[in-house]
């Protein structure tokens, strides 16, 4: 970090703060200012605002016990439940000892847009192996030929959109990669409550109406209508990173993060045996970053699978923050839970009743043979509204057309359980 | 019947009086939010889970200070002709052919005559920017994450300078701005544009001794023993891994309605017949259904003869 972070001990800022009036509240305001500038490395966004309420807060409640002043600060500073946590750290750290806050940056620098990177831990490592090791093993010659022709022709997307996944090579993967950007996701619209003037609406719009027949007069009225307004529904996206999904992990964030991008309210959730929460790292503009920072956030890559336990937490942390206003969730898994028992049937049951459409993809489906025999796979399958493949670029993309409106009889997941039947 | 407009309060303490004098017993973090909040001009932004008393600060603020508590409730669909204002177009079709009938046609004075005051009808973010004998009045804006992003924006101006735009009349002002609770049970993140204006506190659930004064003061005829299990059996229940931890409403409930039972402590039968006033979900119901409340019960009078 560029920024001058050691506390100084004078009136130094430029502008003179409405708290400070020199001597014992000047150095008050000093540190308020650094205190603000702590927070800020810490990843919790404090603007130049922000540091000037503080000030005037500190000086409408008089510093009295340090609990009060600690609240004083927290009122101001602290805009989401979750940043309480670092907030309280800090403040403990930084105004018990100033000394404390090179080890107050070391700690919190983790979290800070755009500082120094950290090293890299050992998740992060791992997962690079986890995802490239695979890859690597399988260039083999005949794949080789294809790297050769270096331009981009018709045929090679052909071959590129029916590859699989996970024996593509490493030119083959960036290729997807740029194919997977430009996937539009295209609309799937609902309708809200919300009017918006419309030509062929069914109520009167009296406003427009009005006004129209101003233009008049009043001589004749010349009736404008409203309709609904429709808007696209939040997705939510709840991707297996378990062991037997490796292969396909990497580009599934790919997809993910060209998704987020393109979408207002995107909400990705990473499970193996516990859940965690990648969408702000998703949010980063660059795909290599949002993934560096998605690894870097997961400690159960390429472990086991806890289908159940991590929809169990999804559904108690994340559903009633995340689902509401008809949400879409993409659960994407192959579905061989460890031990699938009633619970499986339960969450999954609970998450398809919360949200307004559940669609399952699975990678699995690649196979030509298919059959929903896995135990896990039958418990889940009455539970979700489709039951879609996601293996190579030519089903993301059918994904993304059937996205756009409820898809026919392709993904009904009761033709995978007649067929087993 | 509310008291008399009363000047502002000078202190946290007098802060957390004033809530004490109208039986909200909040603890020191959230009065010296208030405080901040009534000293600084600035909107509050309550987040917590349901049924911790969010609602309830607006309505206490409004009542102890005296001043008219208007609600704006909201939902999905929510747009600015229910919540800031609309324009009365009987009136305004009615005086539109009136004219006609004079033949008095000159569209300017005419479309300046209709949009006026008089044609206006004011909903709830309008009526708060109005003048009031007994001081600004207290908005509450409930449940803000029910609307959609879109109704954000209308708030900000509203927030930040305490006026509204009417684009045929101009703008409005408070000359005092308004006391402005929002409240949000977190169903959907809320914009950090608006968070920005508003000082944030996150209500928890109260400790078991605040609780425990919360119920007694609450609930006046409870006795001393039924009220110490309750409050210990509902610390317990949110310890559990419950899908809907039961809020301070939920222990209120309860309190009462084992009061109106006759109930002197607990005893598995009627704790197990009266869960529904308390847990809200059927699984969270079967989870202490068999032994499970029972053990729960023998688990809180342990603790409470370890505290005596």
């Amino acid at each position: 970090m560029a920024e001058p972070l050691a506390p100084s001990q004078s009136g130094s800022a430029g502008r003179p703060s409405p708290a400070s009036g020199g001597g014992e509240s000047g150095r008050l305001a000093d540190n308020i200012v650094h205190f603000a500038r702590a927070l800020r490395a810490a990843g919790i966004p404090v603007g130049p605002g922000a540091v000037l309420d503080a000030l005037a807060a500190v000086q409408a409640a008089g510093v009295g016990t340090k609990d009060d002043f600690y609240w004083t600060l927290h009122a101001v500073f602290v805009k989401r439940h979750e940043h309480s946590v670092i907030f309280a750290q800090a403040f403990r750290i930084f105004f018990r000892k100033r000394g404390f806050l090179d080890q107050l940056m070391a700690m919190m620098l983790p979290q800070a847009p755009g500082g120094p990177p950290p090293p890299p831990p050992p998740a992060a490592t791992r997962v690079q192996e986890a995802l490239f090791s695979d890859v690597k093993d399988r260039l083999k010659p005949e794949q080789r030929e294809v790297e050769l022709d270096t331009t981009f022709t018709v045929s090679d997307r052909e071959l590129l959109q029916k590859k699989d996944f996970a024996q593509m090579s490493a030119d083959e993967i960036a290729a997807a990669r740029i194919a997977i950007k430009r996937m539009v996701l295209s609309l799937d619209e609902v309708k809200t409550r919300r009017l918006t003037p419309h030509r062929h609406g069914h109520i009167i719009d009296m406003r427009r109406t009005l006004r129209a027949s101003m233009k008049a007069g009043g001589a004749f009225i010349d009736l404008k209508y409203l309709g609904p307004k429709t808007r696209l529904p939040p997705i939510v996206a709840l991707l297996d990173i378990s062991g037997s999904m490796s292969d396909y992990t990497r580009l599934f964030l790919h997809f993910l993060h060209a998704v987020t991008d393109a979408r207002k309210r995107v909400h990705s959730f990473l499970f193996g045996t516990r859940l965690t929460n990648v969408t702000r790292s998703l949010k980063a503009r660059d795909p290599d970053e949002a993934l560096a920072a998605c690894s870097a956030s997961v400690l159960d890559w390429s472990g086991g699978t806890r289908i159940a336990t991590s929809l169990h937490a999804f559904n108690k942390a994340w559903a009633r923050r995340v689902l509401g206003q008809g949400a879409i969730v993409l659960l994407i898994t192959d579905g061989l839970e460890r031990d699938p028992d009633d619970r499986l049937a339960f969450e999954i049951d609970r998450l398809h009743r919360s949200c307004r459409r559940l669609v399952w993809l699975n990678p699995l489906l690649r196979f030509e043979g298919f059959e929903a025999k896995a135990k896990g796979i039958q418990t889940m399958l009455p539970h979700v509204d489709e039951f879609r493949p996601i293996h190579n670029l030519e089903s993301m993309t059918e994904l993304c057309r059937a996205l756009s409106a409820h898809g026919g009889q392709a993904g009904d997941p009761k033709e995978w359980l007649r067929r087993v039947a | 019947m509310t008291k008399p407009a009363r000047t502002l309060p000078q202190s946290i303490d007098a802060t957390q009086h004033l809530l004490g004098e109208a039986d909200y017993l909040a603890d020191r973090s959230l009065a010296t939010v208030l405080f901040l909040a009534l000293r600084m001009g600035r909107p509050i932004f309550l987040e917590g889970e349901a049924g911790v008393g969010k609602t309830e600060i607006a309505k206490v603020l409004a009542t102890t200070l005296g001043r008219r508590l208007i609600r704006l409730q909201c939902y999905e669909g929510l747009d600015v002709s229910a919540a800031v204002y609309e324009w009365n177009y009987a009136e305004q079709m009615i005086a539109i052919r009136l004219a006609e009938a004079e033949g008095n046609i000159d569209r300017d004075r005419l479309s300046h005559d209709v949009f006026s005051d008089r044609f206006l009808i004011k909903r709830p973010l309008l009526q708060a920017l109005e003048p009031d004998t007994a001081g600004p009045p207290v908005l509450l804006i409930d449940e803000l994450d029910r609307t959609d992003e879109a109704f954000e924006a209308f708030l900000l101006e509203v927030l930040a300078d305490f006026q509204v735009t009417i684009p045929e009349m101009g703008t409005v002002t408070a000359e005092h701005p308004p006391i402005v609770v929002i409240t949000s049970n977190r169903t959907r993140e809320i914009h950090d544009a608006l968070k920005r204006r508003c000082l944030y506190h996150w209500v928890d659930y109260p400790s078991a001794e605040r609780e425990l004064n919360i119920v007694r003061t609450k609930v006046p005829g409870i006795g001393k023993r039924l009220s110490q299990e309750v409050v210990h059996f509902v610390q317990a229940l949110r310890k559990q891994d419950l899908f809907k931890a039961p809020g301070v409403a939920e222990t209120l409930d309860w309190a009462s309605a084992l009061t109106e039972l006759d109930a002197v402590a607990l005893d598995p039968t009627t704790v197990s017949d009266t869960l529904g006033v308390l847990l809200k979900y059927q699984d969270d119901i079967a989870r202490l259904e068999g032994g499970a409340a029972k053990e729960l019960i023998e688990q809180v009078r342990a603790e409470l003869r370890a505290a005596e």
